[in-house]
């Protein structure tokens, strides 16, 4: 099948055996879905596989999440995309922080042809849901950024066919989420991933790997512990392969709370996980799983540069409109390539649910990919889409198209491009509604000039203790919670998900959802006070503590 | 009736018979913790022996006395449990155990394909999955991993 952009993109493309396996698989779905609709297993029976396939059954409809492997997408998927939320949703797809997107509305019985929809532009829900090694997912800038060590999406790839249907690790003690980066700044929040890669030298100067474990939000957050300083990058596979055995063997199964390999490798403390991985790892080092350098050469030649054009750096901002201006400055980002700038596609408009876009925007985006970006878009784990290729002069015309479609609000790392879960809406295991928290938010801090001076700051808001918004790592961080049926928050501040990674401190008693940007407010009224030159707010917080900002928001009435 | 199961892809007979059950023509099948507790009872014991390893059972400690055993069965205690699966290959892969591993305990026609490329080669399945279960080893016709159903060459390097 030939598909327009697919020609373009730098991105793994399916041979015979990928799509043996994702064909496979919607034959093997649609089995199981024929018998459960037949009567022929139970509802949990059902659970059991469905999860493993990113069908949840929520509060109004069943929701599919889909796999968007390290955020890659050809124009050709995202059309895709666009169909089938047209055709099977109610026109909209929600990015995630996860480098997936969750379609809300389907119908079980056609969730198999979504499937088979999927598996013809090579993508797949395979290990979305269920406690099984789920989407790995990277950073965002990944083959663009200037200071990178090196492209972690070859290696990303080289994880995801490891992990999909790995027969040993499909029936973990609980979810097992994997990230990778190659860039010093981490923007995959690989910190709190059950595990985390980092591309780094060795001693020789060679690459190799640096790996983490034990991160995670949830109930009980924990930052990543560093397992291996430096693992060679034929060894990748089998190290990851020893981790998990060692925990899928170890790790707590008679409490789901405390089953993730954070809990096991807190309990064991790092230096016994270390020592029993690596002593697992010996064992299995020299077997099947070590890459040989054909492996790697082969995996790489898929992420080659696209061809770029020899072009000069230019400056489309100097004489611009305002309103050109501030997006060029806010919205996008530095090109290793002379003459190319990265461009984030906001998803993040005032009145819109954050990460939410329509059929026609993911159709538009995908043919502005074909038109400004080698036919490839990318999502980032903060919810939005950016086009990483785009030649600089080109900036003023796609800025008008994005613009006139929505997805132009100059808002990226400020205030307002708020990481949000679904909550309440449409989740059932949320306690309070997040989509109208992000609403509120936006319709007291609507001041573009105020939001600019109050520089890069990180809010995200999670419905419920799952921490899907990432509410713990969040410069400040919202979590709904349910008290006596009311919807209320608790407030933290001072968290960050980068390579600085850090759990942000509770403020104080939790506020009713109607207090909850009066509270931002007061938070950021002492920033302003309190801030010496060039410092976020999350160093002023990490300066001070979190008692001035308690002081302030508890002083008088909490009511506004 | 006496229990029938699927094994190297055929539904037969059970020709083993756990502690407590009649004897049966194959063999006897213990219990690990009873093993352990006196591995000298069945000492001068001409008969083939099997063993239940239960979720938390650790291979290494079986790995001593693997040659005295003829079959290993690893119980599946619930839909969630999932210990079997490293089990499976450890006893296969580390151990070299030759046997019949066999899966019982809950084990649905869904879990077949992936303990089969973990090394088990017989499944205790409920009467209404037996007849139509060998079905299961079709499921996927291509691998991402090595495993020792593959000779352990990365299917990656196949691939190159």
């Amino acid at each position: 099948m030939t598909v327009r952009g697919l020609c373009w993109a730098a991105m793994y493309r399916y041979d015979v055996i990928d799509k043996t396996l994702v064909n496979e698989r919607v034959a093997q779905f649609r089995d199981q879905t024929r018998r459960f609709l037949a009567g022929e297993l139970s509802d949990d029976e059902f659970k059991h596989l469905r999860l493993r396939n990113g069908l949840y059954l929520q509060r109004h409809a069943p929701m599919l999440r889909v796999a968007i492997p390290y955020g890659l997408l050809s124009s050709a998927q995202l059309r895709r995309l666009g169909a089938i939320a047209r055709r099977y949703d109610r026109g909209y797809g929600h990015f995630t922080t996860r480098q997936n997107i969750q379609f809300n509305w389907p119908k079980l019985e056609e969730v198999p042809d979504i499937l088979a929809e999927l598996a013809e532009v090579e993508m797949h829900a395979i290990q979305t849901s269920g406690n099984c090694i789920r989407n790995t997912t990277s950073d965002h800038l990944a083959g663009v950024t200037p200071n990178e060590l090196d492209d972690p999406r070859p290696w990303c790839e080289i994880i995801r066919q490891w992990s999909t249907f790995h027969p040993e690790f499909n029936y973990l003690p609980r979810k097992f989420k994997i990230a990778v980066t190659g860039a010093p700044q981490d923007r995959a929040a690989s910190l709190v991933h059950d595990v985390g890669v980092h591309l780094v030298r060795g001693p020789d100067g060679e690459l190799g790997f640096e790996i983490l474990a034990g991160g995670g939000l949830g109930r009980t957050p924990i930052i990543g512990k560093v397992v291996r300083e430096f693992l060679p990058r034929q060894h990748l596979l089998s190290y990851l392969e020893a981790v998990l055995r060692v925990y899928n063997l170890e790790g707590r199964r008679d409490n789901l709370t405390k089953a993730r390999i954070k809990i096991l490798v807190k309990s064991l403390g790092i230096e016994e996980f270390r020592r029993r991985v690596e002593a697992e790892w010996e064992a299995i080092r020299d077997r099947g799983l070590a890459l040989h350098d054909a492996d790697i050469v082969r995996m790489q030649s898929f992420f080659t540069p696209p061809p770029y054009r020899a072009l000069a750096d230019a400056d489309p901002a100097t004489g611009a409109s305002a309103a050109f201006r501030a997006w060029y400055r806010y919205n996008t980002a530095q090109h290793k390539v002379p003459g190319y700038r990265i461009v984030y596609v906001s998803l993040k408009k005032p009145g819109v649910a954050p990460g939410d876009a329509t059929d026609a925007q993911l159709e538009l985006i995908a043919d502005l990919a074909d038109r400004y970006s080698f036919g490839e878009a990318r999502v980032t784990h903060t919810q939005n889409l950016l086009l990483a290729d785009v030649e600089q002069e080109k900036t003023p015309e796609l800025w008008r198209l994005l613009d006139a479609a929505g997805l132009a609000t100059p808002n990226i790392n400020t205030l307002t491009d708020m990481i949000c879960c679904p909550g309440l809406d449409f989740c059932s295991l949320a306690n309070a509604g997040s989509i109208d928290v992000a609403r509120l938010i936006n319709e007291r801090f609507d001041d573009y000039d105020y939001l600019y001076d109050l520089g890069e700051l990180e809010v995200k808001m999670s419905g419920c203790m799952n921490a899907c918004g990432h509410h713990h790592v969040g410069h400040i961080g919202i979590l709904g919670v349910d008290k006596g049926g009311e919807e209320w928050y608790q407030i933290t501040i001072g968290g960050a998900a980068g390579a600085d990674a850090s759990l942000g401190a509770v403020i104080g008693p939790s506020v009713p959802k109607s207090d909850v940007a009066e509270t931002i407010a007061r938070l950021l009224a002492v920033y302003v006070e309190q801030r010496q030159p060039e410092e976020r707010f999350l160093d002023t917080v990490r300066r001070l503590g979190v008692k001035p900002f308690k002081e302030r928001v508890y002083a008088a009435s909490a009511a506004a | 009736m006496p229990r029938r199961l699927l094994r190297d892809g055929r539904v037969v007979a059970d020709d083993w018979g756990y502690v407590g059950e009649p004897a049966a023509q194959r063999g006897r099948i213990v219990g690990f913790d009873e093993w352990l507790a006196d591995k000298s009872a069945w000492d001068g014991s001409a008969a083939s022996l099997g063993i239940v390893l239960k979720p938390a059972h650790k291979v290494e400690l079986l790995a001593p006395d693997l040659a005295r055993f003829e079959l290993v069965a690893a119980e599946f205690t619930g839909p969630a449990e999932g210990r079997g699966y490293s089990q499976g290959r450890l006893l296969r892969e580390r151990f070299g155990f030759r046997g019949e591993l066999r899966a019982r305990g809950y084990v649905r026609y869904d879990q077949i394909f992936l303990l089969a490329r973990c090394g088990f080669t017989s499944f205790e399945l409920a009467d209404g999955e037996l007849e139509s279960a060998a079905t299961a080893f079709g499921t996927f016709t291509a691998e991402y991993q090595p495993t020792n159903d593959l000779g352990l060459t990365h299917p990656l390097t196949r691939r190159a």
